[in-house]
């Protein structure tokens, strides 16, 4: 591991996220729908949790959403960084490729960090108000949820040779872990078969953590979600670094 | 000790090979021109020179370091000048630069310095904080040559550097490269299409084909190869009596036109006119690598170095298109 090699990673990283700021507000377009319009208008209202609005109830849920959309994205961004040659300065440089892996997740956990603040923002101010703790405590467990998601998109986007293959990746992973996660209903009333898959889903424990932060009850305790995320992110760092040692230049 | 040597490097992808069998001994200081036509194996030569391809067969040590054991060791020793372009278009060009230093471990406080020092080199002071999509394909091209130089490599690898660029652009480039060898004795490997850049700037050429070495000396040792001259004559040229002349290597007929190498066009000229018979028209030239490449490689080479450079443009400008 290089410090000042992953720095430099983070840096490029973060300059473009910032330079590209259509994209950042484009990526809250969908959370936002989820959460002002389906929020609003399901259930009458009523919500799983007493207590809670059903549009209070989902938001720690569609925060789990922001983080996991846009750490999937940005992983499988490196697809475009392949093809057109981006990749191959970065490659032939003198740093292992742990370190570049490492550059290229701490990239996309900063790019998930803005966008959580942004939507913790909006919601405290027009859904529920959050304490400084409550918003430091969700930053902090932004960090390992984007962490673990992030690796799973460059595992995959290092894997796969074409940009067609990322609407099979949305369709077939990211959709499928952002709704068996229980982000919307209780997963304590939920369906076996649901229940069976969610356990699987890594988003299932982000969602969970989040709510124990944002609504003080979860399903999980803290514990199981902490140590299932902290599973879940060596197991993806470990086939993250794997797939990045095979990265070849492509001709 | 030897820059660079290589000992029966092979690359073999699922529907071809695309170098063959490739030994090779580069001399610290010196400039190797490696030329051949598309396809012919050069720049997965120096992917797997730089690391960046394993090779399914056969090693090569570079700097010192062998090419398969020690990767970093190697990528700390070289730097290279790709032939597509992989400069970062969303960064400006002071940015890619820095990026580019972090990466290759030089200490913080010399990275300023040196970042100006390059710029000033390849003529975009003025330009270094725009973004680098703003650039022209000449314009990028050179900040990679100052990419590829900042850290200050021992052996730099060049895969067509000036491919694309403006006749002025080119001169400016090649410049660079001779200062370099002459100041810091970098030894630096070159891949072109363009004889005249093999002609003056390389030390010594490997002429590739098919993935393998055929020929490899001086350049004017090339050309002695060859013949000397050439002489075209249009014309019913007496070819049995213009091969019997002891100062002729060659005598080809394609259509009217008769092309024949003979040593030294100054003294055997007239002998030589007097030989061939009728003639309608006569034109003298000295060997050029052209003909070098034409002789060894069996086919032309400049033609495709256009329809190259064009598909470079357009990758630029999908490169643009995407990232927008």
């Amino acid at each position: 591991m290089n410090p000042n090699a992953v720095w430099a990673l983070l840096l490029r990283e973060a300059k473009i996220f910032l330079r590209e700021k259509e994209r950042i507000v484009s990526i809250l377009i969908s959370p936002l729908l989820f959460l002002f319009v389906m929020g609003r208008g399901m259930a009458q209202g009523h919500s799983p949790v007493e207590g809670f609005s059903y549009q209070q109830f989902i938001f720690p849920g569609i925060m789990a959403m922001v983080i996991l959309f846009t750490s999937i994205t940005y992983g499988l961004y490196i697809i475009w960084d392949k093809r057109l040659d981006f990749l191959k300065e970065v490659l032939a440089a003198p740093i292992s490729r742990a370190t570049l892996f490492f550059g290229k997740s701490l990239g996309g956990m900063l790019g998930a960090l803005i966008e959580t603040l942004l939507l913790l923002i909006i919601g405290a101010f027009f859904i529920l108000p959050q304490s400084p703790l409550q918003v430091l405590l969700c930053l902090l467990a932004a960090f390992p949820v984007s962490y673990m998601i992030t690796n799973m998109g460059l595992t995959i986007g290092a894997k796969m040779k074409s940009m067609e293959g990322f609407g099979l990746v949305m369709s077939f992973l990211t959709w499928p872990l952002f709704f068996f996660s229980g982000a919307l209903f209780d997963l304590g009333n939920a369906a076996p078969y649901i229940k069976a898959v969610s356990l699987i889903d890594p988003v299932t424990y982000a969602v969970d953590l989040l709510r124990v932060i944002m609504l003080g009850r979860g399903h999980f305790s803290v514990w199981t979600d902490l140590g299932a995320i902290a599973l879940f992110s060596l197991a993806t760092t470990a086939l993250g670094v794997a797939a990045f040692g095979k990265l070849q230049q492509e001709k | 000790m030897a820059a660079i040597k290589t000992e029966n490097l092979v690359k073999r992808y699922a529907d071809v090979t695309a170098v063959d069998g490739v030994s090779l001994e580069i001399k610290e200081g010196e400039v190797f021109g490696l030329l051949g036509p598309n396809g012919a194996g050069k720049t997965t030569t120096i992917s797997m020179l730089s690391t960046l391809v394993h090779p399914t067969s056969g090693t090569a040590l570079v700097a010192g370091h062998d090419i398969t054991r020690d990767p970093l060791a190697v990528r700390r020793n070289i730097g290279i000048v790709f032939q597509e372009p992989s400069v970062d278009d969303l960064l400006s060009a002071r940015e890619n630069l820095y990026l580019h230093s972090m990466l290759y471990g030089m200490p913080r406080r010399e990275i300023g310095p040196a970042i100006e020092r390059m710029l000033k080199m390849v003529n975009l002071t003025d330009r270094g904080d725009s973004l680098v999509k703003t650039f022209s394909g000449g314009m990028r091209r050179r900040l990679e040559i100052a990419r590829g130089l900042i850290h200050g490599p021992k052996i730099l690898f060049l895969d067509e550097p000036t491919l694309g660029l403006d006749p002025a652009s080119r001169k400016a480039v090649w410049t660079h490269i001779r200062a370099l060898k002459e100041t810091h004795n970098t030894t630096i490997i070159l891949t072109t299409h363009y004889m005249e850049e093999a002609d003056s700037l390389a030390d010594r050429i490997g002429i590739i084909n098919r993935g393998r070495v055929i020929e490899l000396d001086t350049p004017d040792a090339l050309k002695r190869k060859v013949g000397r001259d050439l002489v075209y004559i249009t014309g019913e040229v007496n070819e049995a009596a213009v091969k019997a002349l002891p100062f002729v290597r060659d005598c080809r007929k394609s259509g009217a036109r008769c092309e024949i190498s003979i040593e030294d066009s100054g003294a055997n000229l007239q002998a030589l006119l007097n030989a061939a018979g009728r003639i309608e028209e006569v034109e003298v030239r000295r060997v050029t690598l052209d003909d070098v490449f034409l002789k060894f490689a069996g086919q032309q080479i400049s033609e495709d170095a256009d329809e190259k450079s064009e598909s470079i443009f357009e990758r630029i400008a999908v490169n643009k298109a995407v990232r927008r």
